[in-house]
């Protein structure tokens, strides 16, 4: 057997996997939102259901609500995961706990998490019980509107609660593969501590932090669960629309759901662009 | 000073890891809990006892869940061993689009491809079928376990495989004593780290589902938007089980000093 055919057969069930229900899937999602449904009658090609969406108001709404929940959950994950890896890096009484709490977060289903968010922040949830335990506030309605609001604070709390653990472990990790040398050779030569981070350390993390955060992003921007539980009623996260579009019982809402999965899908990829960019630039700790 | 600001640090890092749990807990074992009250009225264990009782269908759930994650895992163990293996082991052209191929999966949102994948398992005769929903997850979850076999392989050295082949081993012979104890712990942390992410998968199943394959998150889901929060805080509880005992086996020292972590993480 020539090396060729070896290869050709370890590789071939995995293709067939991924070219039969991933390529295929996708390549059917676009022929649908083309309004492509010989099934329905349907045979001659257009962009009407693309007209159709960005025409009304809710699609774009939800675009730029699910935009603006991925960036804001990205960047404070991303900062504080850097804190935290930087303070997971010390010793210091109690770091084995927090280290072993980090990993646990990881294992939890997103689902699971965004639950436990609203029992703690919604208008009757743990915090507003807090806040009448102080005086604050005598009724739930008075409590500030934390979960299921148009702002999607719920929604981000949950993504830096998630997400924050994720970013540090992969921050953490690179920082194995680099070791102290770097910053100690810096201190040695009399930079500060700041500058030794600023000037060293974090440009040798931010090809792995910015693959983590594209990650992050994309998960954020495209998870369906979690804005289901967590999110408002309007604007709805585009995933939630798209969904509910494609249940929708007038069929004709269909090819519109195709072509807001045919807009996430887009939006993914370019976010793939960036991780694998980023992972070749030697982000060795998010591999 | 500076040793008392990092506990300090990490206590605010350790209170906000946990807090989420917490209500979750209380609910758990509340006998109602009205608002302004900081803790339960009362505690019992009724939300636990009806969770677990056969009405409940908590368990059947937690049955069907696992046989999905485990069928899933084991299909892609048989499809993502060999695929890691090519892509650890050879350099060839098109490497590079495969692990495009492999990445855009895992990264790519599920809603991007449930629709399709479902117009697909509809014309294979599958949705709405537990192996239909495997199928499904098997998108999501093969990437993973491919890219943690090619991590594996790359560090793999086929000369032992040459020797026992010229020793007179069979193939199996030589991939059961010789190759499989080289990559076990590898192949290990990938099945479990599979199985995790096939057991959170929400929308896929939903949708390949279609509602006859009661799985353990949307069983979850339902309790929690008919407002019982306390039976709904028991399964969820339940439901994290497995992660914790996959993380009691897998946990490691992370400390940012040593040797690399090596395996692949997800979000």
């Amino acid at each position: 057997m020539t090396d060729r055919t070896r290869l050709a057969l370890l590789l071939a069930p995995a293709l067939l996997v991924l070219g039969g229900l991933f390529l295929t899937g996708l390549g059917l999602t676009l022929l649908r939102s083309f309004r492509y449904m010989p099934a329905l009658g349907l045979t001659e090609p257009d962009l009407a259901a693309y007209a159709a969406i960005l025409t009304a108001p809710g699609f774009l709404a939800s675009l730029a609500f699910s935009l603006w929940v991925a960036a804001a959950s990205t960047l404070i994950a991303a900062v504080l995961a850097l804190a935290a890896a930087l303070l997971l890096r010390q010793t210091f009484p109690g770091r084995a706990v927090i280290s072993f709490l980090v990993q646990l977060n990881l294992t939890v289903p997103h689902i699971v998490g965004a639950i436990g968010i609203l029992y703690l922040f919604s208008q009757s949830g743990s915090f507003a019980r807090l806040a009448h335990a102080a005086g604050l506030i005598t009724t739930p309605a008075e409590f500030p509107i934390l979960t299921q609001d148009p702002y999607g604070i719920g929604i981000i709390l949950l993504y830096v609660w998630k997400e924050l653990p994720f970013i540090t472990l992969i921050l953490l990790a690179n920082m194995q593969t680099l070791g102290e040398d770097h910053e100690a050779v810096a201190r040695s030569l009399g930079a500060t501590r700041w500058q030794a981070f600023r000037h060293v350390l974090l440009p040798l993390l931010m090809p792995s932090l910015l693959a983590a955060s594209a990650l992050v992003f994309a998960f954020a921007f495209g998870a369906y669960e979690v804005p289901l539980i967590l999110g408002a009623h309007a604007p709805k996260a585009l995933p939630v629309l798209a969904w509910q579009a494609s249940t929708d019982t007038d069929l004709a809402t269909r090819p519109e759901a195709m072509a807001m999965a045919v807009v996430i899908a887009l939006i993914g990829c370019a976010l793939l662009a960036v991780y694998g960019r980023m992972l070749a630039k030697g982000g060795a700790g998010a591999r | 000073m500076r040793a008392n600001l990092r506990t300090l640090a990490g206590l605010a890092l350790a209170v906000f890891l946990v807090l989420p749990f917490l209500p979750l807990v209380g609910w758990s074992v509340a006998r109602g809990w009205r608002f302004p009250a900081l803790l339960p009225d009362q505690v019992g264990v009724d939300a636990w006892a009806y969770a677990l009782s056969p009405p409940s269908g908590v368990l059947a759930s937690f049955a069907v869940t696992t046989l999905i994650a485990s069928a899933t895992t084991l299909l892609a163990i048989l499809v993502g061993l060999p695929a890691g293996r090519a892509l650890g082991l050879y350099r060839f052209r098109g490497r590079g689009l495969v692990f495009l191929l492999l990445l855009a999966p895992a990264l790519l949102p599920g809603i991007a491809v449930v629709f399709g994948l479902h117009g697909i398992l509809l014309r294979l005769g599958l949705a709405g079928s537990i192996p239909g929903v495997i199928l499904a997850h098997l998108v999501p979850v093969l990437p993973y376990m491919t890219l943690v076999m090619a991590a594996v392989f790359a560090r793999f050295d086929t000369a032992f495989e040459d020797q026992a082949r010229s020793l007179g081993a069979t193939p199996w012979q030589t991939f059961r004593h010789v190759t499989l104890p080289a990559i076990l712990p590898g192949l290990m942390v990938g099945a479990l780290f599979a199985f995790l992410v096939s057991w959170s998968q929400y929308l896929l199943t939903l949708s390949i589902g279609g509602g006859r394959v009661q799985t353990l998150p949307l069983l979850l889901f339902s309790f929690a938007s008919a407002g019982r929060n306390d039976i709904t805080a028991a399964i969820a509880l339940l439901y994290i089980l497995p992660g914790l005992m996959i993380l009691a086996v897998t946990a490691r020292r992370i400390t940012g000093r040593g040797a690399a972590l090596t395996e692949r993480l997800h979000p």
